[in-house]
């Protein structure tokens, strides 16, 4: 069987030369398609394809070129036009150019939360892959009962993400919460988990740590279980430290599923609805709100502000945007590109 | 095969050991005792929570479950959630599959440009897209219509499994295909009599991300859907705990009856989780 480790260099460098139905040279040993099936090649791939095109092109893409067009007006709820019975109300908003963005950035909140909101994804990304890490290694080796601690440590992910945020809001709740019972039970004193400001990010982040170590811990392991086992045997028989190994054998060849967990990870917690939605509601004081519940309470609270949140939510996608930019080339200097 | 088990497996010294499982046990107490504590107090009586003291049983009792399947639209809720859900994984994982398949085995124009689409679709915050995508559903008239909800749900779930399934069919050599071709078999055909039975774990994978996507989806599912017969999961439990209200006997107890199924679904995939959402071992 060939165990494609994906000797991360070289695999996958060269999609742009590869054209044409050709896959040619992908680790020496593949022989690329005839090149006189390019043509019929090229036309089932598109038919494969073309569903998720078409579902994304409709489903996405229009309505973001609407969300653009709306971050340049002044639509709220009162001034789009609707249906009411048979009354037609006809819409009243009209173009005001870059109003929305010059008010975002002049406004001194939103920087205010996007330092809470990358404080908050880069807390919860290091925190979920090294501990995902560090667990995926536990597991991986020979022990007992690894299956019933590998199924336990899953069981967070098995629940919805709303499920748990629900059980935590009451696991942390002031007086009738589990953690402050047994604070009180062993004599310390009671702490306002979500009421007070800086314990309140903190529990966010508890929480949303919680939720997605055991994605990040299944990723992992499935990468470290991809190393060839050979390549530690050779290691030690030349008599590298374990330290040594985890640095130059674990950690490289690691390197596809790990950045593939970051990129995710960030993109993911960047967004990250629910926990800090249903946990704070983005209390107390809006300590807790992040670009992206700011913009949902924005479109859904009081008179809808779509214009607004439409704006906001376009400045959120580009700064993703140019974080997985940044991300992508920095992958390139080391040869990787997908 | 290279099963192989990492560095330091056998003749591990005791304090080793204990440090091993120790570390081991406190991780999973640390992410079972929340949900153990779910059931515990779903199974109290009604009022049980407000209590400051903590007390593992408490006349133990199944009210909260009689109630919120008896006199609650909890059963209505949880049957439109399967619908959705089972709706968008059928779906969801046929046409992740096939794009997948197309993006790892030929190399096109556009294909970079469909695995930055995957990739940035991704990326879109709920708040850009809920109005614009409330607007379109309206028109099309799919507005608290459950194929609503499933297509907006395609959106979220397709892409993160097209992703994963690209990387598992990587794995599978293209020998395989091309063989199948050989033999007189379309494309078409090498695809989903070769390729897709080798790819089960991939495909229990992609299946269970789309299945949980659409059972715990809350955005989507509290802005598109009216009226207490129309609402799935999310919105419908918001109702126990809303500003005005704690019941947190039927939330609970609701909670657990909802983890049931997305647990049992777990559970059935979990053998191929590791296998499936990494593209490197192939182990069965």
């Amino acid at each position: 069987m060939t165990v494609s480790a994906r000797p991360e260099t070289g695999a996958r460098t060269r999609p742009a030369a590869a054209r044409g139905g050709r896959r040619g040279g992908r680790d020496g040993g593949r022989p690329g398609r005839r090149s006189g099936r390019a043509g019929s090649a090229r036309w089932y791939a598109w038919a494969m394809v073309a569903p998720v095109v078409i579902v994304m092109g409709v489903l996405v893409g229009y309505p973001l070129l609407r969300g653009v067009y709306l971050s340049l007006t002044d639509a709220t709820e009162a001034n789009v036009g609707r249906t009411i019975g048979m009354n037609e109300i006809p819409a009243t908003y009209g173009f005001v150019g870059l109003d929305n963005y010059l008010e975002i950035v002049r406004n001194g909140t939103f920087w205010l939360r996007l330092g809470w909101t990358a404080l908050w994804t880069v807390a919860c990304v290091g925190l979920h892959v090294t501990l995902g890490l560090g667990l995926a290694m536990l597991l991986n080796r020979r022990l007992r009962f690894r299956g019933l601690y590998r199924v336990l440590l899953v069981l967070p992910w098995a629940a919805p993400a709303f499920v748990s945020t629900f059980i935590w809001r009451y696991l942390l709740n002031n007086d009738f919460g589990l953690v402050n019972g047994m604070l009180r039970a062993t004599g310390l004193p009671a702490v306002h988990w979500l009421d007070d400001p800086t314990m309140a990010k903190v529990s966010v982040i508890v929480v949303n740590v919680w939720l997605g170590v055991a994605f990040n811990m299944v990723a992992m392991l499935g990468g470290l279980q991809s190393i060839p086992g050979e390549l530690y045997e050779a290691a030690r028989v030349d008599g590298a430290s374990a330290w040594q190994q985890f640095r130059h054998i674990t950690l490289p060849m690691l390197r596809p599923v790990s950045q593939t967990v970051i990129l995710i990870g960030t993109i993911w917690t960047f967004n990250q609805f629910p926990v800090i939605f249903l946990l704070t509601r983005g209390g107390p004081d809006s300590a807790t709100e992040i670009l992206v519940t700011a913009a949902y309470r924005d479109a859904f609270t009081g008179i809808r502000d779509y214009s607004g949140a439409a704006a906001n939510g376009l400045v959120i996608l580009g700064l993703l945007v140019v974080m997985a930019w940044a991300y992508r080339r920095s992958l390139r200097r080391h040869g990787e590109v997908w | 095969m290279s099963k192989n088990t990492g560095s330091g497996d056998t003749g591990r010294s005791l304090p080793s050991s204990i440090a091993l499982h120790g570390a081991l046990i406190l991780a999973s107490a640390i992410s079972v005792v929340p949900l153990l504590w779910l059931v515990l107090t779903s199974l109290k009586p009604k009022d049980a929570w407000i209590s400051s003291d903590v007390r593992f049983f408490d006349r133990p009792t199944l009210d909260n479950y009689t109630y919120v399947l008896t006199e609650t639209s909890f059963p209505r809720w949880l049957l439109n959630s399967v619908l959705v859900a089972v709706l968008t994984m059928v779906i969801g994982v046929f046409i992740a599959a096939s794009t997948g398949y197309a993006v790892s085995r030929y190399r096109f124009a556009g294909l970079r440009s469909i695995l930055w689409l995957l990739l940035v679709t991704q990326m879109f915050p709920v708040a850009v897209l809920i109005v614009p995508l409330y607007n379109l559903l309206g028109s099309l008239g799919l507005i608290n219509q459950y194929p609503g909800l499933v297509i907006a749900y395609l959106t979220v779930a397709v892409p993160f499994s097209a992703w994963m399934m690209k990387g598992y069919f990587d794995t599978i050599p293209t020998e395989i295909d091309q063989a199948g071709q050989i033999d007189g078999l379309t494309p078409f055909g090498a695809f989903y009599r070769l390729v897709l039975p080798l790819a089960k774990p991939g495909l229990a994978v992609a299946a269970f991300y789309c299945f949980i996507t659409a059972w715990g989806e809350v955005a989507y599912a509290t802005a598109f859907m009216t009226g207490d017969d129309h609402y799935t999961l999310a919105p419908g439990l918001q109702q126990f705990v809303s500003q005005t209200r704690a019941e947190w006997g039927w939330l609970t107890a609701s909670a657990v009856l909802i983890t049931i199924p997305a647990g049992a679904v777990f559970l059935a995939v979990q053998r191929h989780l590791v296998t499936g959402l990494t593209s490197g071992a192939t182990k069965s």
